[in-house]
């Protein structure tokens, strides 16, 4: 096990630095650049030239990448030249990763609540009612863009309504401590109560919108599975036996229905990064997703890099746990 | 329960029957598409009895096994008849008076060892969980229990083994594995739906010596389904043939196979590999498949394959009657002109059918 780990986590080295590579080109073949960015409709030519020069931006990308590369092994991945300007990179990144770490959690806490139980009835009373009823949703779920289910929400609930909070992620008056700057743990952990119910409601309404996508994937992967596990012969057996269902349906039809749906959890972390960008954008959210959009109307190359470069290193962390998760469940997977 | 329809001509036996099968049917969907799997089918299973139920596939005889342990679908079929299992009919126990019975006092195994098992779950939890279930064992009995189950059925090093996963043992030992569950309880009836037909040959046979053994030692009673009569002729005390979903010859073992009356017995009888033959000689299959079934209503059903068909038998359903005694006890027969001798003319040897 500890060899496989260490395989990925070198075969992940690799990746990461593929990434980097075609990161660093792609970002720079965008069109428009940091310098137009930067000088906005009052720059001059010289202006221009001076501050390519003092950017390092004429050289060329190889060895511009190359002092990139030199910077990041020793944790140097530049400073921001957008919004942040003046702020080290990977400082933006480390800020603003709790906020997103806690709005994915909270959204793919509530996909699974929601998803395994309804997939679970679903496919028990395959052709019923409730059955039909959720694929539809679910249907409506992955169909949906994000952002207009985002603002949807926000304008009924937040504005119309006036039941949660349209934007943010704590009221401006609350008084709040901060140790994991995750603000719903640090409320329970302080015990500051209000002020983790506060971070909770402003997470609700992002949070159902992030969930949309994560929700209706799992809830039919669950379903097809528990449909597919049901005929097989060993759940007759277990039924052979006279196993009570709680029996059946924990041990017998949810610990195998459930092995697909870890893979696709896994695959979500993606969806999920991905939504938050959106996400984060509408409800005025400050997590990466938020840095990242403001990051690629301003052309600020150190930031970008940095966010996307951790991003993905987040979903390769993710992916290799549910690796390891898939060994753990499936006892075929191990003694390959 | 005598005066009920077909049992006026079921032979009696010695012993109250523990299992009393009356015309048992199973019809799958519904209106013109209905489709009757099982057709009127009686048997009794008295206390330490092997009965067989043989046939080709889509004769009806694992239909048979899944409607008396209540296992078929929920949806999209329909049981009639009646299954008194030590004088309750257990078609009519609510479904969980017929879960407490399942496991504890009839037990099922079945064809294929691998889909039959878990693959997640360790071998130990699955045969101690019907410990835990019927017995009330705390896990830890439970599990020093199965270990003595393993062993009994031949499983080397059981304490091991209770950890492994069914994808680590090979196919013999996992069928052992079933068998050690079917009986932890020690169920009074075992059916046993097809339980070598997956295995290698070799491992055939020291699963049915394994099955034998057991059944003998416990006083359990057995119902074998098999496609094979070499099965038949090693286990069974009493045979039922079954073709289209009805029996169409039922007689005690060595009589079949000494005096096959059926002449689709007779075919199955013949399509049986015997080492007494000579070499290049070819095996005799029964004509068709099943897929040419036509059902039973204004002639045999088997009657397009039969070679011994004659007018009548288009024309009139044969019914299960008593046949005539000089052929042995207690046998029956559906067909109008059925086998006046022996199909083959190196019948097999006495040893042969008593092994």
């Amino acid at each position: 096990m500890l060899r496989f780990i260490v395989r990925r986590l070198l075969q992940a080295v690799i990746a990461l630095f593929v990434l980097s590579v075609l990161l660093f080109a792609w970002l720079r073949s965008l069109p428009g650049g940091v310098v137009s960015a930067l000088l906005g409709e009052r720059g001059t030519p010289e202006n221009a030239a001076r501050l390519r020069a003092q950017l390092g931006l004429d050289d060329p990308l190889p060895v511009q990448y190359w002092r990139f590369l030199q910077r990041a092994l020793q944790g140097d991945f530049g400073v921001s030249n957008g919004v942040y300007r003046g702020e080290p990179a990977l400082d933006v990144f480390v800020q603003r990763f709790p906020a997103t770490l806690e709005l994915s959690l909270f959204a793919l806490a509530l996909a699974l609540v929601l998803a395994i139980p309804l997939g679970y009835v679903a496919a028990r009373r395959r052709g019923g009612m409730l059955d039909t009823g959720s694929v539809i949703f679910s249907l409506v779920g992955v169909a949906v863009p994000v952002f207009f289910l985002a603002y949807v929400l926000k304008y009924l609930f937040a504005v119309r309504w006036g039941l949660l909070p349209p934007s943010g992620r704590q009221s401006v008056g609350i008084d709040a401590t901060h140790i994991t700057n995750l603000y719903v743990l640090d409320g329970i952990l302080t015990r500051e109560w209000d002020a983790a119910w506060d971070a909770l409601k402003h997470l609700i309404l992002p949070a159902i919108a992030l969930s949309s996508i994560p929700f209706a994937i799992i809830f039919r992967i669950t379903r097809a599975a528990v449909i597919d596990v049901m005929d097989e012969d060993y759940v007759r057996t277990a039924r052979a036996k006279g196993l009570t269902s709680s029996v059946i349906r924990v041990r017998h039809i949810m610990r195998n229905a459930l092995i697909p749906v870890v893979t696709i959890v896994g695959l979500q972390v993606g969806a999920l990064l991905g939504g938050a960008v959106l996400t984060e954008k509408v409800f005025a959210f400050q997590g990466i997703g938020q840095a990242l959009a403001i990051g690629f109307e301003r052309r600020d190359y150190p930031v970008l890099q940095v966010l996307i470069m951790f991003a993905a290193l987040i979903y390769i962390v993710v992916n290799l746990a549910v690796d390891v998760a898939y060994a753990l469940i499936d006892p075929r997977v191990r003694t390959k | 329960m005598t005066d009920r329809p077909g049992t006026s001509t079921y032979p009696s036996g010695e012993g109250e029957p523990l299992l009393s099968v009356r015309d048992l049917t199973v019809t799958f969907g519904r209106g013109a598409k209905a489709f009757r799997a099982v057709d009127a089918v009686s048997f009794d299973v008295r206390p330490g009895q092997t009965v067989g139920l043989v046939g080709e596939s889509g004769c009806g005889k694992s239909v048979t096994s899944l409607a008396i342990m209540r296992l078929l679908p929920s949806r999209g079929n329909a049981v009639t008849g009646s299954v008194h299992f030590d004088g309750e009919d257990l078609l009519t126990l609510s479904d969980t008076q017929m879960r407490d019975r399942r496991g504890r006092d009839v037990a099922m195994i079945f064809q294929d060892p691998l889909s039959s098992l878990n693959p997640v779950v360790p071998l130990g939890v699955q045969v101690a969980e019907v410990l835990e279930r019927h017995r009330g064992m705390n896990r830890g009995d439970a599990g020093r229990r199965a270990a003595e189950l393993l062993d009994k059925v031949g499983i080397p090093d059981p304490t091991r083994r209770l950890k492994e996963y069914p994808h680590q043992l090979s196919g013999g030992m996992r069928q052992r594995a079933l068998i050690a569950m079917a009986l932890a309880c020690e169920p009074r009836l075992l059916i046993a739906d097809e339980p070598t037909t997956a295995l290698d040959v070799t491992i055939q046979a020291q699963i049915l010596a394994l099955l034998k053994e057991l059944v003998q030692e416990s006083g359990t009673s057995l119902i074998m389904i098999t496609h094979d009569l070499g099965v038949v002729a090693g286990l069974c005390d009493e045979v039922n043939v079954l073709y289209g979903g009805r029996i169409v010859e039922r007689a005690r073992r060595h009589d079949l196979f000494a005096r096959p009356r059926h002449p689709y017995t007779g075919g199955l009888l013949a399509s049986i590999p015997r080492l007494t033959e000579g070499k290049g000689r070819r095996l005799t299959p029964v004509p068709g498949s099943v897929a040419d079934n036509i059902p039973w209503e204004g002639g045999c059903a088997f009657a397009p394959r039969c070679s011994s068909e004659i007018e009548v038998c288009r024309e009139r359903t044969p019914e299960l009657v008593p046949d005539h005694e000089g052929l042995g006890p207690d046998r029956l027969l559906r067909c109008h002109n059925p086998l006046e001798s022996n199909p083959l003319d190196d019948a097999p040897s006495d040893e042969e059918v008593r092994a």
